[in-house]
């Protein structure tokens, strides 16, 4: 069985974001740049599947600009057999990259399809249910656990207050929560073997996707500062503010 | 306590822009290797210290290995975060392939070293000193030493210690009286050594010590005195090592800093003796010890970058956070805004990034000497690189102490009291200056071997280097006036030296940091060339590389004057520091 799994390029964890001056977006400019952590948990899922000897082989795929090579490389670093780069110069929303993946997907045939299930930037989790639709393939998102018996799959996923076990025919299509697995770091052994892996590049124009815009970006703010507090004299003057200032209490 | 983050941007600035490493790469032919890799390597190193290593540097520092019924047991967590460094082939980067090494450059394992350096000073000195049990075995060992030992420490499942040290032979190795003895066909060793680091552990399977002793026959002095492989564990005759030698901890020394890393007193042959293996021929231990000291030495300063890169962090950080009073307008202010915070927040930033330059170009000095096919350029390039060693041992970590100490300023009061962390930075730093050498020692190299006995040829080869980059026209004036002064000072300090080889010992010290800054500044110099040229071209980091400028400006006004106050005091010569007799020091009690 061949595992397929998704790596997006974003701006560092640990980065102090900032919006650009114009609130046109956040500024990427010169900004250390990672793997998103969910899909860091996707690969090593990947991996882990490998290991145990479910899957034959894990094929790691970005859609971005040359620059997530470098995350491919990563993925590859860390355990993955081969990258396949979906170039796209401008910034996709999640129904184009669900869209080109979905022709990832019906070129490489993969049993599985491991995706984070959001990108730490944009934050809209969606592309892994967008592609579900897309290919038609069962759905299990924010799993905690995936197992695999031959050709069923049972999906442990973070539901509100609780968890939900889920039976799903395979293929499947599965979206990673925090508490899937603890990625591994890269090894410098394998760090120096995945400059060896094929590594192939594929436009959009190649896998046949028009690419349409449904949604525009108006702008971005970054969230106001915190006020200094203000002393209040009694519990007449708090209760007065809290209903009146803050809104809080009828 | 804020985490440690790889200074990446600098790094690969050095790397990719000072030194040039993508041309040397491709001169000589070095497959699969650049700026844009080592970028990768170092990200990855970087993760791991920043998750791993870093989090455990004050637990080290309050929870001190113990010595427990003869073993001494390390830091909690200290044993899985080693094996996972082992796991992830670290230990293994810079040795050779031929025993399962990645045989990168030494460029890389320097600055891989800074980074684990920067995240936990104590733990890194373990896999620093088998780095040294490496470079005998595989330089002077035997095919047998080489088969047996090699290809495990070389992974990092054994650990490496180095013993020279006794009682009485600390400075003066010529005084060592451990024995050896040659008895029914193997050497025996029995004698005590101190200030082993990391002399015993349970991180790994085995551990293999290189201790320094004296055969029966020796001649006296340094000349007498042999190197031997003692294992902690023997082989079996199935080839396991699994029996004990006769070798044992006594104690473990109570130290000011780097708790974390067990300092023990070594007893071999309280038995029948500890069994140990002759490294090459009999009585050339010193020299031995000799050709792995410029590593060793060169590593030390790289503590020394490490900790005050790591000590400037954890300032920046405090600095950009606590508020003390407020402006006219009643507006809070964050002690970053006071003037004489930002001198020692400038002065650590620019500090740290010119031990860098310096410690980063010798580094690919050693490299350049590997890759060279020819005799000339390789004896040229090891002379350089042995020219270099004590300024990047002796003035780094002399200035490391500055560093600290002024990351501990910022942090007032609250940087005294241990749980802010720094405290410890000072007190983990302030060993750099001591071991491997002193800077007293260190001082007394360059000056005398390295300076004197050549009749100054590498310093005249450095000075020219500089000289070619003062006559570019492109450097910037005011850098190019003050790398032009500091030469000068450099210039007649080694005249006085040449004249005055009496003095040497006492002007050493002063000789020594002149050149430590002189150099630095000549590489700051070159730093601000190279990043003006990226301003030009455009497609950088604009944001950064202005601030390397300021950085390399900064260093020029307050780093490189300094120069001048050295050649004052080594014009001085030793008057008055020798004039006075011993009673005379004791006249102000007596």
């Amino acid at each position: 069985m061949k595992v397929l799994v998704t790596v997006k390029r974003v701006i560092d964890y640990n980065v102090k974001v900032r919006v650009k001056s114009d609130n046109s977006g956040v500024d990427l400019n010169n900004v250390k740049m990672a793997m998103n952590p969910f899909c860091e948990i996707a690969v090593e899922e990947a991996i882990r599947l490998k290991e145990a000897g479910i899957a034959t082989e894990v094929v790691a795929v970005s859609v971005g600009e040359k620059s997530c090579q470098e995350q491919l490389r990563t993925a590859l670093a860390l355990g993955a057999d081969r990258a396949i780069h979906v170039e796209a110069e401008q910034e996709l929303e999640s129904l184009n990259v669900a869209k080109l993946l979905a022709k990832v997907v019906e070129a490489e045939q993969p049993g599985i399809v491991i995706l984070g299930k959001q990108a730490i930037d944009t934050d809209n989790n969606q592309t892994g249910q967008m592609l579900s639709a897309l290919t038609g393939m069962a759905q299990g998102t924010f799993a905690s656990n995936i197992e695999i018996k031959d050709d069923k799959a049972l999906v442990t996923r973070e539901v509100d207050g609780g968890l939900q076990t889920i039976e799903l025919a395979m293929p499947i299509i599965a979206t990673t929560d925090l508490r899937l697995n603890e990625p591994r770091y890269a090894s410098l052994p394998n760090i120096m073997k995945a400059k060896r892996k094929p590594l192939e590049t594929k436009t959009v124009e190649e896998l046949g996707v028009t690419i349409k815009e449904h949604t525009k970006l108006l702008s971005v703010t970054p969230p106001e500062e915190r006020q200094a507090g203000i002393k209040v004299a009694d519990v007449a003057e708090l209760v007065d503010k809290l209903k009146n200032e803050a809104k809080v209490i009828g | 306590m804020n985490s440690y983050k790889h200074p990446y941007k600098d790094v690969d600035f050095v790397i990719r822009h000072l030194l040039n490493f993508d041309a040397f790469c491709e001169q000589n032919k070095i497959a699969d290797m650049n700026s844009d890799f080592t970028a990768v390597i170092l990200a990855e190193a970087a993760k791991f210290a920043t998750h791993q290593l870093d989090p455990l540097n004050q637990k080290g520092d309050l929870e001190h290995p113990i010595l427990k019924d003869g073993k001494v047991i390390e830091t909690p967590q200290f044993a899985a975060a080693y094996q996972e460094y082992v796991a992830q082939g670290w230990a293994s980067l810079s040795a050779s392939e031929e025993y399962g090494g990645q045989g990168l450059a030494n460029l890389l394992s320097v600055a891989c070293n800074e980074i684990w350096q920067s995240a936990n000073m104590a733990f890194s000195l373990c896999p620093l000193l088998g780095q040294g049990a490496i470079t005998a075995i595989e330089r002077h060992g035997s095919e047998y030493l080489k088969e047996q030992y090699l290809a495990k420490l070389i992974s990092g499942e054994w650990t490496g210690t180095m013993n020279l040290t006794e009682a009485a032979a600390g400075t003066d190795l010529a005084a060592i009286k451990t024995q050896a003895v040659y008895d029914d066909g193997q050497y025996k060793i029995s004698g005590q050594k101190i200030f082993i680091t990391w002399g015993d552990h349970q991180m790994a399977e085995n551990i293999v010590h290189l201790v320094l002793a004296r055969l029966p026959d020796a001649p006296a002095g340094m000349k007498g005195i042999s190197l031997f492989v003692v294992p902690k564990y023997l082989a079996n005759e199935q080839g396991e090592y699994n029996i004990e030698n006769d070798v044992r901890c006594l104690s473990l020394e109570h130290k000011l800093g780097i708790h974390g890393s067990p300092t023990c007193v070594m007893s071999y042959g309280d038995n029948d003796g500890a069994i140990g293996y002759l490294v090459g021929e009999e009585h050339c231990g010193i020299r031995y010890m000799f050709s792995m000291m410029n590593h060793a030495r060169q590593g030390v300063g790289v503590q020394g970058l490490g900790v005050s890169e790591r000590a400037y962090q954890a300032a920046l950080d405090y600095a950009c956070e606590r508020i003390q009073g407020s402006d006219k307008a009643g507006n809070a202010l964050k002690i970053v805004q006071f003037g004489d915070v930002r001198r020692m927040l400038m002065a650590m930033k620019s500090g740290a990034e010119a031990m860098r330059a310096l410690c980063y170009y010798a580094g690919l000095e050693a490299d350049r000497e590997q890759a060279s096919n020819s005799s000339d350029e390789k004896a040229q390039f090891a002379a350089q690189t042995a020219f270099l060693t004590p300024v990047v041992k002796g003035w780094s970590t002399e200035l490391t102490q500055e560093m600290v100490s002024f990351a501990m300023q910022v942090h007032g009061g609250a940087g005294y009291i241990e749980e802010t962390g720094v405290a410890q930075y000072v007190r983990d730093a302030r060993i750099l200056t001591i071991y491997e050498g002193t800077t007293g020692i260190q001082a007394l190299d360059f000056t005398q071997r390295k300076t004197l006995l050549d009749n100054a040829a590498q310093a005249q080869v450095m000075m020219e280097k500089i000289a070619q980059t003062c006559a570019l026209n492109e450097l910037d004036e005011n850098v190019k006036k003050a790398l032009n002064s500091a030469l000068a000072d450099a210039k007649q300090g080694v005249e006085y030296l040449l004249e005055n080889p009496s003095q040497a010992s006492f002007v050493a010290n002063y000789y020594l940091q002149m050149w430590g800054y002189t150099i630095a500044g000549w590489l700051m110099a070159k730093a601000h060339l190279a990043a003006t040229k990226e301003l030009q071209i455009g497609a950088g980091d604009n944001d950064y590389l202005t601030t390397k400028q300021v950085s390399c400006e900064f260093y020029c006004e307050h780093f490189l004057v300094r120069t001048q106050a050295c050649l004052a005091s080594i014009r001085a010569g030793g008057d008055s520091v020798m004039s006075l007799t011993e009673e005379q020091f004791f006249s102000h009690v007596n």
